[in-house]
């Protein structure tokens, strides 16, 4: 793979079949298993993945004289509570009030390259044996040190409490010890750290830090920054998909007040004005003839579409008997899921300021992976990087690459242009037309059962759709402005028949179901037990920009899973639970499954409810309406990150079509739990977006562009809305690895809901959105 | 142009036809009122203007000159936060926070003249209010909390 050029990069991550453990150990210091070369394009893959953090402890830590911790982190708060987890963390390994404990995160020559916030890495990375926890238990061994130096007595016989260290009525602060000055020393992976049993800190429910200054109004959002003599700026993107500029005509908007410059660059287009209010009014005015690009793919058989693309194929397992089994098994069952492109949707549209000057360059972004927009923002620029600077600025929450790092480069472009620095907020169409969605994907399930309906061999194939993505260190045309601005997205090479598996097994994208074994050269990675296996996965490219939207590809795959999972336990007449725990054999996901199953009173019968298999009419006839049911699905996130069970609970009615979930209960288990109300916010929250993903959420397009442009098009539910209860099991594993938590549970959300309708009508839609016209049609052929 | 904002009286040299959002955040430095679609479709930009929570988004501001204008700023400070901030603490009703001038403004300005709102008057309320982060359980908890709380001390005004 040496001499591979950056423009694979996007397919090599892609086709990365090397765990994550195997990448968070290989960057953290502890054990080297493999070599890291960063010439090759998976030792590039990795550096975006987890950066290239401080191997010293003043990389990550420094005590001022007052005893004031300031710690610096590579993962920043996006809303998922991090900060105050992080705060926690520092003040459990060093024994110190959290109170005393300040952040400095995401800042370019400040803290630490840990690559992107992204994919519920943080945990992971920051809370177990390196990084940013390593640090603390470094600092405080070296501390320690410091005090029976300083006190003349053996380390064994001082405690250590609020940063003050004593023997019996003797005592020194880490103030007096170390304030303002550096430790000089390297993390130490033999440095004990405190064990969750231990924790008085960590473990505990910190409320966040950052709430009073939010629910007032004081929090400073990239949005707010405002830099002295800073204008404004708004984008003019292509009216269409594939759009190329022919013309501008400056003077449709020269004239209006405030004008200060169009700028183009390529198919870039934006203006600036003194007012933010006359650039948005000018944005809207200017004259710009365009070249319309080739139609899009009807959406209508889009899914099928797919199907006939070239596409770049990997096989995750092979067990080279699945034709056979499926040809001696008593049942063959198939199905074929289809999914959607969504979108991100933040709340508020993106937007970012930068303060480009002739020599320098300084960018508020509320990017996930500053050190990955510094570079490729001086890509944009044509700037050096190392006089480029990115400091990390809250954003509306972003579920993955929103428009934060597009908009980033056309900050930086307008800002380039006029020599001012320049705020720009996309406008709402903007953000939504062109924003990276979340891929849309085509699977066809194959299951084979025996006579006594157990699972005999499993065979996916599955199509996605994928253009750009996450810029990484040096693709800005994986985003749309770097694109219009004349960069190119990752190449994108077709490769059929795939190449045998190899290497260790993974299931980052959770391609393998979780009742196979997940078998490589005779090793056995999965959580099940069917030993019969293929799963084959088809990219192809996108006419959208797409890119990873909270559980990517995983949510996708796990919909398809846990469906087609309940479809085997019905055509074996078995109980959804205990069909499942019947092909699984990891201890903590049958934990999840259980945990789950018990808080929801599951009652052990097969789906779907017998008394609900009447045709609707019939139904409708004896005056019923809605009809109840319940569904059960499972997960173990990227499978090494963290485990999910629900149970969901919906009624169907029968007239309308519409689907109201009522009630979603949740096991989860992510190791030692970092803030019990923080994890079950995330769980919350992670649920109920995963309930609007299921009702509602779909991109839609018509033969030149996106038209789900705004909250009417492109529908979610507000807060006014009647939403399930929610019940959150936590089951805090204190001897494993932190996980990750919060992409978890709307992992699940979509194929939980879809085993209820399922048990509630006897329907089974395999296609999401389950939207009232959908369920009607189901309903109305039944 | 003469404004009044969380009670204080404040002159603005704008045109009139701008959007009250684009004041408050770019002429007044307010960081509470936010733009999220500039079509009054979400609410992340609500301000209460005469007892009402209105979007400012979509308000010219000429429209609202000589009344009192109310930001998420205006209710109360980190310090001494108002009751129903005070709420969503102990909710811990927010992920990115984005949102919450519409969720705490719908709700501050429903509860302040219907003092016991019901889960369906709730929800009417807050029918245009938009959070990604879907913190919505504990956003509706925390306008029953300052429900609560409001109507508990009210026999003592």
């Amino acid at each position: 793979m040496k001499g591979t050029s950056c423009r694979d990069l996007g397919l090599r991550i892609r086709d990365s079949v090397v765990s994550r453990r195997a990448l968070l150990k290989a960057s953290g210091a502890l054990i080297v298993s493999f070599s890291l070369d960063p010439t090759d394009a998976f030792g590039q893959a990795v550096a975006t993945l987890v950066g290239s953090p401080s191997k010293d402890v003043d990389g990550w830590l420094a005590i001022a004289a007052d005893g004031t911790v300031t710690a610096f982190t590579g993962k920043c708060e996006i809303g998922q509570g991090l900060y105050t987890a992080q705060a926690q963390l520092v003040a459990e390994e060093l024994s110190v009030p959290v109170t005393r404990v300040k952040l400095i995160q995401c800042q370019t020559g400040t803290t630490p390259d840990q690559g992107v916030t992204s994919g519920a890495q943080s945990h992971p990375q920051n809370f177990n044996h390196s990084n940013l926890a390593l640090a603390g238990a470094t600092a405080r061994e070296a501390l320690l040190q410091m005090a029976s130096k300083h006190l003349g007595v053996p380390v064994d016989q001082l405690t250590v409490r609020d940063g003050v260290v004593r023997h019996h009525t003797r005592k020194v602060t880490y103030g007096e010890l170390i304030g303002g000055k550096k430790f000089n020393l390297a993390l130490s992976s033999t440095a004990k750290r405190r064990h969750p049993r231990e924790w008085t800190v960590l473990g505990t429910s910190v409320k966040r830090l950052d709430m009073p200054e939010m629910v007032t109004g004081r929090l400073e959002y990239v949005h707010n920054v405002r830099v002295p003599g800073m204008v404004h700026g708004r984008v003019v993107r292509p009216p269409t998909v594939g759009a190329t500029l022919v013309s501008v005509d400056e003077s449709s908007v020269g004239s209006m007040p405030g004008f200060i410059k169009v700028v183009v660059k390529n198919n870039f287009v934006g203006v600036v004005f003194e007012k933010q209010w006359q650039a948005i009014q000018a944005a809207a005015e200017l004259t710009a003839t365009w070249k319309h690009g080739p139609s899009l793919p009807p959406q209508a058989s889009f899914y099928d579409h797919l199907r006939t693309l070239p596409s770049r194929d990997t096989l995750q397992v092979d067990s080279k008997d699945v034709e056979a089994n499926l040809g001696s098994a008593a049942q063959v069952v198939r199905a074929t899921y289809l999914h959607p492109y969504q979108m991100h949707g933040s709340v508020g549209s993106s937007c970012a300021v930068a303060d480009v000057k002739a020599d320098s360059a300084t960018i508020w972004s509320p990017t996930q992976g500053v050190y990955p927009q510094r570079d490729s923002c001086a890509m944009v620029l044509g700037m050096p990087k190392d006089k480029v600077k990115v400091i990390y600025s809250r954003g509306s929450g972003c579920y993955g690459i929103n428009g934060a790092d597009t908009v980033s480069y056309d900050a930086a472009l307008l800002s380039q242009a006029v020599g001012r620095p320049v705020r720009v907020q996309l406008s709402r169409k903007d953000e939504m037309a062109w924003e990276n969605f979340g891929l849309a994907f085509v699977v066809d399930q194959r299951g084979g059962l025996d006579r006594d309906g157990n699972i005999v061999a499993w065979d996916y194939e599955a199509w996605s759709a994928t253009r750009g993505g996450r810029p990484g260190y040096g693709q800005p045309g994986n985003q749309v402005t770097g694109f219009l601005a004349g960069f190119q997205p990752a190449a994108f090479t077709p490769r059929s028949p795939a190449p045998p598996p190899n290497g260790p097994f993974a299931n980052g994208q959770n391609v393998v179901p979780s009742y196979v074994t997940g078998s490589r050269n005779g090793v056995s990675g999965g959580t099940g037990t069917v030993k019969s296996e293929r799963m084959l996965s088809r990219v192809v490219e996108s006419p959208f920009w797409t890119g990873p939207l909270r559980s990517p590809n995983r949510l996708q795959n796990t919909f398809a899973h846990e469906c087609f999972m309940d479809e085997l336990a019905a055509r074996a007449k078995a109980d959804p639970v205990e069909y499942r725990l019947r092909h699984l054999r990891d201890p903590r996901l049958i934990g999840v499954v259980r945990a789950a199953a018990k808080a929801a009173n599951w009652q052990t019968r097969p789906s779907p409810r017998t008394r609900n298999t009447e045709p609707a009419a019939r139904n409708l006839e004896l005056g019923t309406r809605d009809l109840s049911g319940r569904g059960m699905a499972c997960v173990l996130y990227e499978g090494d990150n963290g485990y999910c069970s629900m149970v969901a609970e919906v009624e169907v009615n029968i007239g309308t079509g519409a689907v109201a979930v009522k009630r979603l209960v949740m096991a989860l288990d992510s190791g030692p739990v970092s803030n019990p109300d923080g994890i079950r916010n995330q769980a919350e929250g992670g649920a109920l977006h995963g309930v609007s993903r299921a009702l509602f959420e779909e991109v839609t397009w018509d033969d030149e562009k996106v038209t789900s442009v705004d909250w009417r098009t492109y529908r979610t539910f507000p807060v006014g809305f009647d939403i399930p209860m929610l019940e959150t099991v936590l089951i805090n594993t204190m001897d494993a690895e932190a996980n990750g938590a919060g992409e978890t549970s709307i992992t699940v959300t979509a194929a939980a809901i879809g085993n209820a309708i399922f048990d509630a009508t006897g329907l089974r839609i395999r296609q999401l959105p389950f939207t009232p016209d959908r369920m009607k049609a189901a309903l109305g052929a039944n | 142009m003469d404004l009044t904002v969380n009670g204080r009286a404040r002159a603005v040299d704008v045109d009139e036809s701008t959007p009250l959002l684009y004041v408050l955040s770019d002429e007044l430095a307010l960081n509470g009122p936010k733009f999220g679609c500039g079509l009054g479709q979400c609410g992340a930009c609500t301000v209460i203007v005469k007892g009402q929570a209105i979007r400012s988004c979509v308000t010219p501001v000429k429209a609202v000159a000589g009344a009192e204008i109310t930001t998420l700023e205006g209710l109360g400070t980190p310090e001494k936060p108002h009751p129903i901030q005070q709420a969503f603490i102990e909710e811990q009703a927010a992920q990115c926070g984005f949102c919450l001038s519409g969720v705490i403004l719908a709700g501050k300005a429903l509860v302040d003249r219907n003092p016991k709102p019901t889960e369906e008057q709730i929800h009417q309320a807050l029918s245009g209010v938009l959070c990604r982060c879907f913190g919505h359980t504990r956003m509706i908890a925390a306008i029953k909390r300052y429900a609560a709380g409001r109507t508990a001390i009210l026999p003592e005004r």
